[in-house]
């Protein structure tokens, strides 16, 4: 599989080591526009925008491309993120994948599961990871940012953040960098039923990364992602510092809270069911976004008794 | 959305799954009339979109005019795990010999659809034995697939050959109506070995809706969710006096349980979306101000790119305006929280840094109030 550290930062000696180039689908749309122009502040090499009907302009002094092909044969970017409605996202992102891109970030939120579930398939075909639908994307902090994330909660560091939420992904971060526990990485898989890459294979995505002490995985009821995720930890006997959130054990059964796939059926999906499959693997669950440090400093401090 | 049982059932009737004879209805007149087109006996089904009817009562024999007069209305008022009852199906007995279990779900771990199936249904999926699980991709059931599983099943002869053409038609419902549940339990093989769908639960993926036009008929939404959906919201009713708002769903759960945890009873979850302007603000404000059981309002608002000034402006602008008169409990982070605090001065909203104390004051100031 695609490493994505090598994609989103590259090797030292490249080229454009940590300034891989990225191009923005829909860039001219309100959001897309805003975060193109967030994104460059941060720093992200975002070095082409397609919007058709719009080729040959420009937005924020990046050039706009009527499709995707252009965009990827002048600029040889292998990342890019999509902002178009998520009626349009289907054809984007086959567009896109169908380009030669290797790294999807998809953040449209209301993204159809049959339309998700096509391009999961055609992503396994092209050997390329999508990111979302429904993500605010991936930063790597004082390097890359691809998402609508603001950077203030982030802070380098050796911590690895996966999340199914948008902003409990800002906020557990905002809390583990005042704690001075600085992120190599967060990832949003998104909140949808069906993600691009999900929570085991984002996992399994970073738990090699160079700068990787511990990571927390930030998640929420619906479907079995955590269980599987718990058994997986057991089953390659990852030995570095785990720690969790889930939200949502309060919410009704059969209530879909906010997120698509964050919903109960029965036991299938119950924050319970999570918190016990966690407890096997030896995984804490933090009560509240502002414990998950405590618990990571904890599972630190154990580490070194031992 | 979760169709009803005659809803679902009328689905499987457009595309040939066989149902037993019924009618629906909304009041006992109407059900009179049905219920002398059916013939007595027959079974009056609460059509209410939850599980655990036939225990709660909510389903019953009726077996004359007089045990109808009587179960139609006891029917009709019943809630069960808090659904109310929409409407009353009136349906034939079956001569039932052997019930089955049948679903296509959309199997979120495996990325694909699944089928289960057991020759033992009739109970909720939790108790059914011997399940047959069948993996299927996108949805498409072949014959040879569908054999496959009736066999497992323990069926033969004429209730096999039924159930492959039923099993197949289920999966075209799944694939033509995006269905993220389509369940038939039970299926049940009658006396003259015919195959009848019993019940039938239909899950239509809700961010697909904007393809099947054809489905709105079925789609029941309460007038203020209406509201929070044109906002772009996401709204879901609860039972207690304290409303939580926040951006994000995640952050909206995480301050429900927070709330909870501590003893606080939150009335409503109100998710404005990943961003906070002072337009949605108001516009929650606006939907909290009509819940009539709300005393107290929770916000949650992670800022980091908005200003927290621009969100302080709608509670002033909502006071100002008589929209809310409620005590509001506000965790703002972000740019100008200190500016944001001073804006709020002798308003009823109270600003903290952090979430933990907003919840505090919120459980203190509705435990005085009682």
């Amino acid at each position: 599989m695609v490493d994505l550290f090598e994609l989103l930062i590259g090797k030292e000696g490249d080229k454009d080591y940590k300034k891989k180039p990225v191009i923005v689908q829909g860039i001219t749309g309100k959001f897309g526009a805003f975060h193109t122009q967030q994104m460059l502040a941060y720093g992200t090499n975002v070095v082409a925008g397609v919007t058709p009907g719009k080729g040959g302009q420009k937005h924020a002094g990046v050039p706009i491309y009527e499709t995707m092909n252009e965009a990827v044969s002048a600029t040889g970017a292998k990342i890019s993120i999509i902002f178009v409605p998520a009626k349009f996202f289907l054809s984007a992102a086959v567009e896109a994948l169908e380009s030669g891109i290797k790294l999807l970030i998809a953040i449209p939120e209301h993204v159809p599961v049959k339309d998700a579930l096509t391009i999961v398939d055609l992503a396994k075909k092209k050997d390329a990871i999508v990111v979302g639908p429904n993500t605010p994307g991936i930063i790597i902090p004082g390097i890359i940012k691809i998402g609508i994330m603001p950077a203030s909660p982030f802070k380098e560091g050796r911590i690895a953040v996966i999340s199914r939420s948008g902003t409990l992904m800002y906020e557990v971060s905002h809390n583990l960098s005042v704690a001075n526990f600085g992120q190599s990485i967060c990832f949003g898989i998104g909140g949808d039923p069906i993600n691009g890459a999900p929570l085991i294979q984002a996992f399994d995505t970073i738990r090699n990364g160079a700068n990787i002490d511990g990571i927390v995985v930030v998640g929420e009821i619906g479907g079995d992602a955590e269980e599987m995720l718990a058994q997986h930890i057991i089953d390659t006997k990852f030995d570095k510092p785990v720690v969790a959130y889930i939200a949502g054990r309060a919410a009704p059964k059969e209530k879909r809270m906010g997120h698509a796939g964050a919903i109960v059926y029965g036991n299938y999906g119950s924050a319970e069911s999570k918190v016990s499959m966690y407890a096997k693997a030896n995984v804490p669950v933090a009560k509240r976004p502002a414990e998950v440090p405590m618990l990571l400093a904890g599972k630190f401090e154990k580490g070194r008794i031992k | 959305m979760r169709l009803l049982e005659y809803q679902a059932k009328s689905l499987f009737a457009d595309y040939g799954i066989p149902i037993p004879k019924g009618l629906t209805s909304v009041d006992i007149e109407q059900g009179r009339k049905d219920a002398a087109v059916l013939g007595f006996p027959f079974v009056i089904k609460a059509q209410m979109a939850v599980g655990g009817r036939g225990k709660a009562g909510a389903i019953q024999k009726c077996q004359n005019a007089d045990e109808f007069e009587l179960k139609y209305p006891d029917i009709m008022q019943k809630v069960v795990k808090g659904e109310k009852t929409k409407a009353i199906l009136l349906e034939k007995m079956a001569d039932i010999k052997k019930e089955l279990y049948l679903s296509l779900f959309l199997n979120r771990g495996k990325r694909c659809y699944t089928i289960i199936a057991s020759g033992e249904g009739g109970v909720e999926i939790e108790s059914v034995k011997n399940q047959i699980i069948h993996e299927v991709g996108l949805g498409n059931v072949d014959a040879k697939t569908a054999e496959e599983v009736g066999k497992q099943m323990g069926l033969k002869d004429k209730p096999l050959t039924q159930f492959i053409d039923i099993l197949q038609k289920l999966a075209k419902i799944t694939i033509e109506k995006e269905a993220e549940l389509a369940e038939i339990n039970p299926l049940a093989v009658l006396g003259d070995d015919s195959v009848v769908a019993l019940d039938g639960k239909v899950i239509i993926d809700d961010n697909a809706m904007f393809r099947h036009d054809e489905l709105r008929k079925f789609q029941e939404v309460s007038e203020l969710e209406e509201r929070a959906e044109k906002s772009g919201f996401s709204l879901v009713e609860l039972d207690g006096n304290i409303a939580v708002v926040g951006n994000g769903a995640g952050l909206v759960m995480s301050t429900l349980d927070m709330l909870s945890d501590n003893g606080g009873k939150p009335a409503c979850f109100l998710d404005v979306g990943g961003g906070a302007t002072t337009e949605t603000v108001y516009e929650a404000l606006t939907l909290i101000s009509k819940m009539k059981k709300v005393r107290g309002i929770l916000v949650n608002l992670y800022g980091g790119i908005v200003k927290t000034t621009t969100v302080a402006t709608a509670f002033i602008k909502a006071y100002d305006d008589k929209i809310i008169d409620l005590p509001v409990f506000a965790r703002m982070s972000g740019a100008e929280a200190d500016k944001s605090k001073e804006m709020l001065k002798g308003s009823r909203t109270k600003m903290f840094d952090t979430i933990e104390e907003a919840i505090n004051a919120a459980v203190i100031e509705m435990n005085k109030n009682g």
